[in-house]
């Protein structure tokens, strides 16, 4: 039930909305079992959310425990419904927004990073320029040969667009980025 | 329903091995089921085999798996335990796809045990295969599948747990042929089995203080109640009639809420929403505080969303937090269990000093009984044709003094009996409010008859609805259920036809239905009996008839075939913009509804 749907979807609901929407990222602790990520895929298909970016790995094998990092774009009404709707899922543990929380601990936003792998070919000239720009954006080589390079790099979604916008006449081959993996910053657990 | 209240009928039986066919009939057992509605087929043969070979539950053979689950629901819902389904693989699990999402959008209890392919053929296509878990994961409240005979008895028992605990839904337990075969020791239920899922039912002190609060400040108050009442239980009810009797507010509810309140208390205003009564959404709209009891402010309820209710303060009691803010936003959120949070509300209004001024509320009620001056059921009465409402009238007259259970179908034959059966008991009204599932009154009355073997069963018809899960009719022969389907047949998909004439220039597009079945023939070809009544002298002698007839009966009574139902708020109006009935010409129903109206559903 995102803004728009809202707008023009089924039923009364022709109100119209008049908060702005935001992006949030939302950890999810969920009990690692066959079928969770659909239920919580499903959750934002069939509800009409959005998301912008997903990050699922276990991170508590012995309790058997998940944490899905969502990043997603709502006004500050349907991020609340989507937090509430998660809740409901039975495998799921806690939801945290962690955009609201960092506020609330006085940051502008949680910690969010990003990894890709980003394999650039190209001799000559362009292989100088490809290093030199690499070693400013701090991407590592982990693989190369006369013809090609592969860097692995980590940042902000935001640096990572960057370099690959830059990367791209210098023979841009492939891109692999994993989502967002985020946490708030300061001593405290989710 | 409540969390914990749950406690087998029987001792559970200690950990010992069985098979987990076996498993499944000793966790119904221990769980307290008595009856289970199903169907057979190769993937739960191992299953029934044992039902064959035991009685301390018995099976209800259905015709169809929708049936099963409908009948399912209608258990549930009349009895406040978990009903309990058993279908096949593949085309059994889809046929359950349709009541388990009607139990989801009505929070009933339900619990489907599905037969699977052995796990070494899933996923290769196998003869009655499909991917169960994938199919219903949206229209459950949870699910699961079962692949290790280890874990069977742990999951069949948080499944009963999970369904009825927090706000009830339906549940689904995928059960795969060798696993029913398969070996394992069985463990007898356990209280609170998973970490993940534990439902509030304790309200927030702090937060019924503030809602008593604002209830004493009220001077046009109204409270609106829902079907989270009669799920949280009789006591509940009793609570709701307590606070209602201590403060004098005028009250009014759901579809699904009928009956937490009787229809003959002074302070009830009728249903409200699309078919509600004038009074009641106009009370709704002029309120300065609402207290919304175990409701959703459905579309249905609410009308046009901007111009709901502008003027008031909101408390809104609900067990399930996503339920709050959905769609209208509240002053006072109260997440908890009914019963719990009405025990409290009314303990604190009893102790609190503050009440409602009195010259404020006499004015208010003065205001609403302006309003139910407009009389906005009526209808205009005929000596020739039997009006749907005054059948529905005779009906209620005819059967309230008894143990009557009233279930329908969808259409404007469910509207009319909202509005013209007064329910006195929760319970007592199975419907479908949310999915709106035409087919599911004939099934459900199964049900309820089977809980309530010497009560008078019910299934206020329409003659479209009832062709839907006419089969079930077979099955109540069966079962001797005495079932009484009474069905209005005005040979229209009535509700279709009015929204037609509403939205679509009178063009009645394949909403009449030219080849009616001989319902008196149809109910003697199953065994049952049947009667026609086409005058209104004959009504009440024909009802008779019906009431006495040991056996089950299809009642086709003739009514007027264009009679449309009133009052209505039309798409995209708000509850003070209501069509009564006698402003309801020709020209002002075309009218009705403006373009952007014409979208909506």
């Amino acid at each position: 039930m995102n803004a728009q749907n809202l707008a023009s979807g089924s039923a009364y609901f022709i109100a119209s909305e008049t908060e702005k929407p935001e992006t949030h990222t939302l950890a999810v602790l969920v009990d690692n079992e066959p079928g969770v990520l659909a239920r919580v895929i499903g959750l934002f298909s069939g509800r009409g959310y959005n998301i912008e970016s997903l990050t699922v790995s276990e991170t508590e094998h012995e309790q058997h425990l998940s944490r899905i990092t969502i990043v997603t774009r709502g006004t500050p009404h349907v991020l609340d419904q989507i937090r509430h709707q998660l809740e409901r899922i039975v495998p799921v543990h806690r939801v945290i927004d962690l955009s609201v929380r960092a506020a609330e601990l006085g940051h502008e936003r949680p910690i969010e990073r990003e990894l890709a792998l980003i394999k650039v070919a190209g001799t000559g000239e362009d292989r100088v320029e490809v290093l030199r720009l690499a070693d400013a954006f701090r991407a590592k080589v982990i693989d190369a040969t006369t013809a090609h390079f592969i860097f692995e790099i980590t940042g902000k979604g935001a640096k990572i667009d960057q370099f690959i916008a830059i990367m791209k006449p210098l023979g841009l081959v492939e891109v692999c980025r994993t989502g967002v993996a985020a946490m708030n910053r300061g001593p405290e657990g989710m | 329903m409540t969390a914990g209240k749950r406690e087998a009928d029987t001792p559970p039986t200690g950990n010992r091995e069985m098979t987990g066919a076996e498993m499944v009939v000793q966790a119904l057992i221990d769980q307290g089921v008595e009856h289970i509605f199903g169907y057979p087929g190769g993937a739960v043969l191992p299953i029934y085999d044992e039902l064959f070979q035991q009685d301390r539950v018995e099976h209800i053979l259905v015709r169809h798996e929708q049936g099963a689950g409908h009948a399912a629901e209608g258990y549930a819902r009349s009895t406040g335990k978990v009903g309990v389904m058993l279908v096949t693989s593949g085309p059994g699990a889809t046929n359950a796809v349709t009541p388990l999402q009607d139990a989801l959008m009505d929070s009933i209890p339900l619990v489907c045990i599905s037969g699977q392919v052995p796990t070494s053929l899933i996923g290769s296509d196998a003869f009655q295969e499909c991917d169960t878990v994938g199919i219903t994961r949206p229209c459950t409240k949870h699910n699961w599948l079962v692949k290790d005979i280890n874990d069977l008895a742990r999951v069949l028992h948080e499944a009963f747990h999970v369904a009825s605990t927090g706000r009830p839904g339906p549940v689904v337990v995928d059960i795969p042929k060798d696993v029913q075969f398969a070996k394992g020791i069985y463990t007898p239920p356990q209280t609170a089995p998973r970490t993940s899922y534990r439902p509030t039912v304790d309200g927030d002190q702090q937060a019924i203080a503030q809602a008593v609060q604002l209830m004493a400040s009220a001077r046009k108050p109204v409270i609106y109640s829902g079907g989270g009442v009669v799920n949280s239980g009789p006591q509940a009810c009793q609570l709701l009639r307590e606070l209602v009797e201590l403060t004098n507010f005028p009250i009014t509810s759901t579809l699904m809420g009928l009956g937490a309140y009787p229809a003959s208390g002074k302070n009830w205003l009728g249903m409200l929403g699309m078919h509600g009564t004038y009074e009641a959404n106009m009370t709704m709209h002029d309120c300065d505080v609402m207290l919304c009891v175990g409701a959703r402010f459905d579309d249905r309820i609410t009308g046009r969303l901007d111009a709901f209710s502008p003027n008031s303060k909101k408390i809104h009691i609900d067990i399930d937090p996503s339920s709050i803010n959905k769609t209208v936003r509240v002053d006072v959120p109260i997440i908890g269990d009914v019963e719990r949070v009405l025990e409290d509300m009314v303990r604190q209004w009893r102790a609190s000093e503050r009440k409602p001024e009195k010259q404020a509320m006499a004015e208010w009620w003065a205001q609403i009984d302006k309003w139910r001056a407009r009389n906005s059921l009526a209808y205009t009465p005929n000596k020739d044709i039997i009006m749907p409402q005054y059948a529905i009238q005779r009906l209620y007259e005819l059967t309230k003094d008894r143990e009557t259970y009233i279930t329908t179908e969808v259409g404007q034959h469910q509207m009319w009996a909202a509005q013209f059966f007064g329910f006195e008991a929760p319970n007592r009204w199975m419907t479908s409010g949310g999915l709106g599932t035409m087919g599911y009154g004939l099934p459900a009355a199964l049900g309820v008859q089977i809980a309530h073997p010497d009560a008078l069963v019910i299934d206020i018809a329409g003659d479209a609805s009832v062709q839907m899960t006419i089969q079930e009719m077979s099955a109540a022969i069966q079962h001797e259920a005495p079932i009484k389907i009474f069905i209005l047949n005005n040979q229209y998909m009535g509700m279709v036809r009015q929204w037609q004439q509403l939205l679509h220039g009178n063009r009645l597009s394949h909403s009449y239905t030219e080849a009616m079945p001989d319902f008196v023939k149809l109910a003697e070809a199953y065994g049952a009996h049947g009667i026609r009544c086409e005058k209104p002298g004959a009504l009440d002698d024909a009802i008779q008839e019906m009431i006495d007839v040991k056996k089950p009966v299809i009642f086709d009574c003739r009514v007027a075939n264009l009679a449309n139902c009133f009052p209505m708020i039309p798409s995209g109006k708000a509850h003070n913009e209501m069509l009564l009935p006698d402003e309801a010409t020709d020209e002002a129903v075309a009218n009705a509804i403006d373009a952007k109206g014409r979208e909506l559903v």
